[in-house]
């Protein structure tokens, strides 16, 4: 499959009062044409901050790029000039943020708003431009375009300003689209609306996303593969199906068992004991040890590299070491390997693969 | 039976209520809620939720309709002291842990002002054992006492925010959105410790969320709201296993499940209030069709809805 973007061996830190956050060390990642990848994790574990700096929206004066490359279109893009990068940015590469109610401008009708992006990087005149933009609010689906289009953001619902903010992003048929959150902000059913519409879009301009959320049940929904996150860097990463069925990294099995499901009936629900780390003074080795009771000795004194565990499926967990003892994961993760062939607690029909997958 | 703790009769609450912008952001709806019980209460945003629990803490003076804490009412004139017995039982848990602290408090004033106001301590040395102690049941420790809610993360917040309502042993409390601003990893430490605390100190909860797979962990009873009605209501179970609702079918089938098979293949089913088609003359009541399954439907529906039940 053709590389969209990679991001190689990428850190990144903030320069604080308090000292270095480091706040991505070492992501490396690739994004595949028309793919959705989803990067999952809790507040604080660089998801956002990967994205902003693929997108370079982070404050030059307090964040430094300390290492590694981010390979679009022949180009790196960490060290790109600014007025380069203005020439990515909204054109091949856009943005759609957590809250509609802040990204949107109070004071400028929507219409304009969805024109700027046309105006300014494709040679159009500003008739034409008002026509494309028409067709974007049609498409997004907000009924009545050619009136509302005069209307300002706090006429629109919610859900509506989501559309509106994913016409603009969508303006220039960008190869990529990062979506910060996007649901996050919205009620069940208009969430439900607002991935439909991006399915749909993702299927009509063959546009690249990059999804980010903490729901899993959204990951489950959108995304092709999924990379999970902890700490700053990326400690699984796999298809969907993998990281939902065959997950081995124990922080991958805390997320997936903390959440309540529908039909099982949990006497008490498992949470993740503790807190994120203080990235200020990132642990040496695995991050997640402190709070994993899969935790071994080598796990705090050297990081994990990452273990293959098919040709797409990768986990960071010195668990999946040859030498390393193995270890029951939480009773619910083996509910779900269960269902998954290839894993080694697969019960299916079509004879014993066992072993490590 | 259990015991009624709390009875809510007819509730209305109009906002602007006879100008033209009226809101009727509750619209006639009744409901009991029996000691000991989590009832949680789900809808979208807009369609009230909020504001009843906020009604029924007296944040807001209803339009009308009573509202019965154990058979005394918690509207109309008041003397001080009574209000002030009613909110020793009755507390508040808020959705946001950012905003709803006071950022100049001290963590340990924070939690004691409920303590001050109701005199329940005698002395300093006093106050700030009880503290401690709160902040213990809580999963805190003591050196947070002396902290600003600035230092804190927003599962550590809403900590607080709970060991607050703790403070003055209340019976009630009201759950608005406790966890919805939380990560999905601090959201569960959050829910254990709220079913923790019930367990051990006997409280009933009303739980107030739009997060339909948390509110049927937690909840015994769920009410679901749509437009300022309760539109059906009935154990966690039996509204999870036998829907009756139109919308609340259409709610459920719009949550997303961790599990991408089921994804591939989850039907949505909108929902669209005109489908009902009621005549002018139909009475759309509140109904039960199953024991303690109350569905709001025309007679019509609820013949259909009989058969219907598993």
């Amino acid at each position: 499959m053709e590389k969209i973007l990679q991001v190689i061996d990428l850190e990144l830190s903030f320069h604080t009062f308090a000292g270095e956050v480091k706040a991505i060390r070492g992501v490396s990642f690739d994004l595949h044409k028309g793919e959705t990848l989803a990067i999952v994790g809790e507040s604080g574990s660089g998801k956002s901050v990967t994205t902003k700096s693929i997108m370079r929206l982070l404050p030059e004066t307090s964040s430094e790029f300390k290492n590694g490359e981010i390979l679009f279109d022949g180009k790196d893009l960490t060290s790109l000039p600014e007025s380069g990068m203005q020439k990515i940015r909204g054109k091949d590469i856009s943005m759609i943020f957590q809250d509609p109610m802040t990204s949107l401008n109070p004071t400028m009708p929507i219409g304009k708003q969805v024109m700027e992006p046309i105006l300014k990087h494709q040679k159009v005149s500003k008739a034409k431009a008002k026509e494309v933009a028409i067709e974007l609010l049609k498409m997004v689906g907000i009924p009545n375009a050619e009136v509302r289009y005069k209307m300002y953001p706090h006429q629109f619902s919610g859900g509506q300003r989501q559309r509106i903010v994913i016409a603009i992003a969508l303006a220039c048929n960008p190869k990529i689209l990062i979506a910060d959150e996007p649901t996050t902000a919205l009620d069940v059913t208009i969430q439900a609306q607002i991935l439909e519409l991006m399915k749909d879009i993702q299927k009509k301009v063959d546009t690249s996303i990059i999804f980010i959320t903490h729901d899993l049940g959204v990951v489950a929904n959108v995304a092709d593969r999924v990379a999970v996150m902890y700490g700053g860097r990326i400690v699984e990463v796999g298809t969907v199906d993998e990281i939902f069925y065959n997950p081995q990294h124990p922080y991958t099995w805390g997320l997936l068992s903390s959440m309540p499901s529908l039909d099982l009936e949990e006497e008490r629900l498992y949470a993740i004991p503790g807190t994120p780390p203080d990235l200020l003074n990132p642990p040496v080795g695995d991050a997640f040890a402190l709070r994993s009771e899969y935790a071994l000795k080598i796990d705090l004194e050297q990081a994990p590299p990452m273990f293959q565990v098919s040709d797409t499926h990768y986990a960071a967990t010195w668990l999946l070491h040859p030498n390393a003892p193995k270890v029951e994961p939480p009773a619910t993760i083996i509910e779900r390997m269960k269902t998954f062939r290839g894993s080694r607690y697969y019960e299916g029909t079509d004879g014993n693969l066992g072993g490590e997958a | 039976m259990a015991e009624k703790l709390l009875e809510v009769k007819n509730l209305k609450q109009y906002f602007n209520a006879g100008k033209p912008s009226e809101v009727k952001a509750i619209d006639d709806i009744s409901f009991d809620i029996y000691r000991g019980e989590t009832f949680g209460l789900v809808g979208e945003s807009g369609c009230g939720k909020s504001t009843t629990g906020r009604t029924i803490i007296r944040l807001y003076d209803a339009t009308d309709g009573e509202v019965l804490y154990d058979g005394v009412s918690v509207h109309g004139n008041k003397s001080k002291a009574d209000v002030k017995s009613l909110n020793q039982k009755m507390q508040m848990i808020f959705q946001d842990p950012y905003a709803s602290l006071n950022p100049r408090m001290k963590v340990l004033d924070i939690i004691a002002e409920g303590l001050d106001i109701h005199g329940l301590v005698k002395n300093a040395k006093e106050r700030k054992q009880k503290v401690i102690e709160l902040l213990e049941t809580v999963g805190l420790n003591k050196e947070h006492a002396e902290r600003y809610p600035h230092e804190f993360s927003g599962g550590q917040r809403q900590r607080i925010g709970i060991a607050r309502a703790l403070a003055v042993n209340p019976e009630f409390i009201i759950a608005d959105e406790p966890i919805s601003a939380l990560d999905v990893s601090i959201q569960a430490q959050v829910v254990n410790l709220l079913r923790d605390l019930q367990k051990e100190k006997g409280l009933t909860y009303l739980f107030i969320a739009h997060d339909l797979s948390m509110v049927k962990y937690i909840s015994d009873r769920i009410g679901v709201m749509y437009f300022g009605k309760l539109v059906e209501m009935a154990t966690a179970e039996e509204l999870y296993k036998n829907p009756m609702h139109p919308y609340t079918k259409s709610l459920l089938s719009a949550i997303p499940l961790p599990d991408p098979i089921y994804e591939r293949s989850r039907v949505r089913t909108p929902y669209n209030p005109d489908d009902h088609k009621y005549g002018p003359d139909e009475k759309v009541e509140f109904r039960e069709v199953a024991p303690k399954h109350f569905v709001l439907c025309s007679d019509k529906e609820f013949e259909e809805m009989k058969t219907q039940l598993k």
